[in-house]
């Protein structure tokens, strides 16, 4: 448990100790910031039928910046390592594979979690200053960041299998972007091709993650997108697991 | 320590080691030699387990280094070729990173870095960022880090390239004094380095072993290549006719274009012809400036082994 924690203390300090997390954390603060006050401008001048914090979470902003940060959080796990031979000293010490791949997971996960932090203080502000929540209930904000975090695991997970596929970063990072793109508009089949069946339509919605997001900001807990989400994500990393494995068959 | 069996390792077909089998025990400092790309790294790569073999065995302190290779890789201490370092990271920021990866008691790990660092001579630039480091300082870093949990084993590829000769001398004196607690195997280019430092050698040629014995065998075994130097002034005399009438003497080779000759004297093995040249010069009142024994290096045997067309 000790070589786990030193890993990913060392995976999280990674983050910090190059440019591209304050890159990253500044962009991600101004679109989530932009989402923000144009969520809030657009409701103060027409009725609408949702709450600020739902329009947050589903707004294009939103969805933008969400699909574009996991490739540049995850883009230099591996392969970085890879490229840089750091993988020698590495995997010559007595730790074992998962630890490391769980460690670079966890780490990407937790440095994605930081990101999200600023967020809670948008609804504090609007708080403060209007005196009425920004949600229905607790449990619309409940809803929303578990969403993230689950929404968040998955797409790092496959992050993370693409930098262990090749030691170059920029092909790591259009891997995941192209997957989680692809991923991503599997949601919106259904409003594209109308002709097909509502058998298709409703399994395609199992995978929409604008739908999940929809549901999940109102404050209902579905279990179905959990169960997906979490064992979606098991299989990236076993995959994970599998192909950092395969490099000793490789070389 | 270490025990090779039959250790084949294949690239996409092509072979980097062939059939390799030897031996390390406790207490040695096994030199590796070869030409680049003979199959040292790969060797040592293998005992580290960072690849497996393709086939063939290899323990390290009685742990196969594949099957069992958590507890092998707990018992040695691996220094890569070009040290693949953290450049974000301060030195000793990475070594007690390090330490802890390695298992390093965690009440033990401040002393250890501190102990290596004192060792190492990383003590003026701990704080510093590793990148910023010069390619000596990132060698010693290593180093270091090979040291920090005190293996039974210590791999070094090429500890010393890269190094200039005052801390090449650093770092010889450096791995003799480990010498005495710890089992090393170095691969190295500099010949005079494995001379001074190993207790024994194996010169590994296109994934061969071609030799593997202690440096003074090694020398004995091509003494021959070694033979005696004369700079005379030989004035009208047909210097090389003359000595070779000197028995024990098989070949002389003539240098030089002005009046100092300089003659290269192949001998028998186990014969010392000096004294009768010395009295052939006296007779012909040849002017001497040198008369020297060339005593075989192991530089002599490396090439011998590794290029056996130019001798």
């Amino acid at each position: 448990m000790r070589k786990f924690y030193t890993l990913l203390s060392r995976e999280v300090r990674g983050y910090f100790h190059s440019p591209v997390a304050y890159v990253v954390l500044i962009f991600f603060l101004i679109v989530s910031g932009i989402d923000f006050y144009f969520q809030v401008s657009f409701m103060n001048q027409r009725q609408v039928q949702y709450t600020v914090q739902e329009a947050f979470f589903n707004s294009v902003f939103f969805w933008f910046a969400f699909v574009l940060i996991f490739p540049l959080i995850t883009m230099r796990l591996f392969a970085e390592e890879f490229k840089l031979g750091t993988i020698e000293p590495l995997t010559t010490v007595p730790v074992r594979d998962w630890q490391v791949v769980l460690s670079k997971f966890f780490g990407a996960l937790i440095f994605y979690l930081i990101l999200w932090v600023p967020t809670l203080l948008y609804f504090w502000i609007f708080l403060r200053v209007t005196n009425q929540s920004a949600a229905h209930s607790a449990g619309a904000y409940f809803g929303s960041y578990l969403m993230l975090l689950l929404l968040g695991m998955f797409y790092l997970s496959i992050g993370c299998l693409t930098s262990v596929l090749t030691r170059n970063q920029i092909i790591a990072a259009v891997i995941s972007f192209c997957a989680i793109t692809l991923l991503f508009f599997l949601g919106l089949v259904q409003f594209i091709l109308l002709d097909i069946t509502s058998t298709t339509r409703d399994l395609l919605g199992y995978f929409s993650a604008i739908e999940h997001m929809g549901t999940f900001s109102r404050g209902v807990i579905d279990t179905r997108p959990i169960v997906l989400y979490v064992s979606m994500t098991i299989v990236m990393l076993t995959l994970t697991y599998q192909a950092f494995q395969s490099r000793k068959w490789r070389l | 320590m270490i025990k090779v069996e039959n250790l084949t390792k294949r690239y996409a077909g092509q072979p980097a080691i062939q059939d390799l089998s030897f031996e390390v025990s406790q207490g040695e400092i096994m030199g590796f030699l070869g030409p680049n790309g003979a199959g040292k790294t790969t060797t040592m790569r293998i005992l580290a387990g960072f690849m497996p073999p393709t086939s063939g065995r290899a323990t390290v302190a009685g742990f196969d280094v594949f099957e069992q290779s958590l507890q092998a890789r707990a018992h040695l201490g691996y220094m890569p070729e070009n040290v693949p370092l953290y450049s974000d990271m301060r030195v000793t920021e990475y070594l007690n990173y390090r330490a802890a990866l390695k298992g390093v008691q965690h009440r033990r790990v401040a002393e250890r870095v501190g102990d290596v660092e004192e060792l190492c001579g990383l003590k003026d630039v701990k704080k510093k960022l590793i990148g910023t480091l010069s390619k000596g300082y990132r060698q010693r870093v290593g180093l270091a880090d090979a040291l920090l949990a005190e293996p039974d084993l210590l791999i070094l590829d090429e500890p010393t390239i890269g190094l200039d000769p005052n801390q090449i001398r650093q770092v010889r004196e450096l791995i003799k004094n480990l010498g005495t607690h710890h089992t090393i195997l170095l691969s190295t280019h500099i010949l005079p380095e494995v001379e001074m430092t190993c207790s024994r050698v194996i010169i590994i040629h296109k994934g061969r072993i071609e030799a593997c014995d202690t440096p003074d065998n090694l020398l004995g075994k091509i003494r021959q290549a070694g033979g005696i130097v004369l700079e005379a002034k030989v004035g009208s005399d047909n210097g090389a006719e003359e000595l070779k009438k000197i028995s024990g003497v098989r070949d002389v080779v003539t240098d030089g274009e002005d009046d100092w000759k300089r003659f290269s004297l192949r001998v028998e093995s186990g014969i010392d012809v000096r004294e009768e040249v010395f009295r052939l010069a006296a007779d012909r009142h040849w002017a001497v400036r040198e008369l020297t024994q060339r005593r075989a290096t192991l530089e002599d045997v490396f090439v011998e082994l590794t290029h056996p067309d130019v001798v």
